[in-house]
């Protein structure tokens, strides 16, 4: 699940990824809402915390300003 | 400064050994980047294909992608390697769907720079030094590497045997006993051999197992 297209733009899964971290949650409960394995959830939350799309906030996971604007 | 160069190279050429830890990567593929830490929690199968766009290897992805939702249900993900680029898997994955009519589900490792294939011994100089062999490594959820298959190039791997392979490894770690050879789900298991005279005897006397000798017991496991 590559979320950052060379544009900057984001791919379809990436912004329904985003979508629901408006309240902070761990990558199992983000697995588990999007039916998604937990090894793509990890790979996605690492590229998009890199792009400054999500923000890391202990082991939770929430959607940041800039993510906001790509939704 | 020499010396220890030639320490790290001899170091990454090794090959993984059975109830080690998988060596950790971080690699290109199909579904991004992923690092073997991603699949915490999962049991995985990472294997090599020779290359892209051949037939041995077409039927094995096939045969990996149908087996792919049996081992999810086991808690087990895929994972393919070779060394070509991401556009030729990407191509190749396409192609098989195409032509082939099977979507390709899991990630395939873009592996150009050698970099897993040297971690895990996959490249056979014997055979070829451009191409991964066919190796299949068992890794647990606890990232232990728990089982290695390698066939040559020539031959394609079995996938009811894959299936058998976690399928015994997660039956000995839940129930604490080893499986016999051709042993099945539903078949009788090995119980582990007593290690004193005193529970051999007891052993034999124990009317819960079925012995051929006081080292050679089976049981039946209770279905959940």
């Amino acid at each position: 699940m590559a979320c950052v297209n060379p544009d900057g733009t984001i791919t379809e899964s990436a912004k329904a990824l985003l979508r629901i971290i408006e309240n902070p949650k761990t990558p199992v409960e983000i697995s588990k809402q999007l039916g998604q394995p937990l090894f793509k959830i990890r790979s996605s939350l690492r590229e998009m915390v890199s792009a400054n799309l999500v923000k890391e906030e202990g082991d939770r996971y929430k959607i940041s300003e800039k993510g906001k604007e790509k939704i | 400064m020499e010396q220890t160069n030639e320490t790290q190279e001899k170091k990454i050429e090794r090959i993984p050994r059975i109830g080690e830890p998988a060596p950790q990567f971080e690699a290109v593929t199909t579904q991004g980047n992923i690092k073997l830490e991603d699949f915490k929690g999962s049991w995985l199968i990472l294997f090599s294909h020779p290359a892209d766009f051949t037939p041995v290897c077409t039927t094995e992805f096939i045969g990996f992608a149908q087996i792919h939702p049996q081992l999810k249900e086991m808690n087990c993900e895929l994972m393919g390697l070779s060394i070509d680029s991401v556009y030729s898997h990407i191509a190749w994955a396409r192609n098989v769907e195409e032509k082939l009519g099977q979507k390709l589900t899991f990630p395939i490792i873009a592996d150009l720079n050698k970099e897993v294939a040297s971690k895990y011994g996959m490249i056979m100089p014997g055979e070829s030094k451009t191409e991964t062999s066919r190796c299949v490594f068992v890794i647990d959820d606890k990232q232990i590497l728990r089982a290695m298959i390698y066939y040559p190039l020539t031959t394609g791997r079995n996938m009811d045997e894959i299936l058998r392979l976690i399928q015994a490894l997660q039956t000995t770690d839940e129930h604490g006993v080893a499986t016999p050879a051709n042993w099945r789900p539903g078949d009788k298991v090995i119980v582990p051999p007593p290690n004193t005279q005193e529970m051999a005897e007891e052993r034999v006397k124990d009317t819960k197992f079925e012995c051929k000798d006081w080292y050679f017991c089976k049981k039946e496991l209770r279905r959940k």
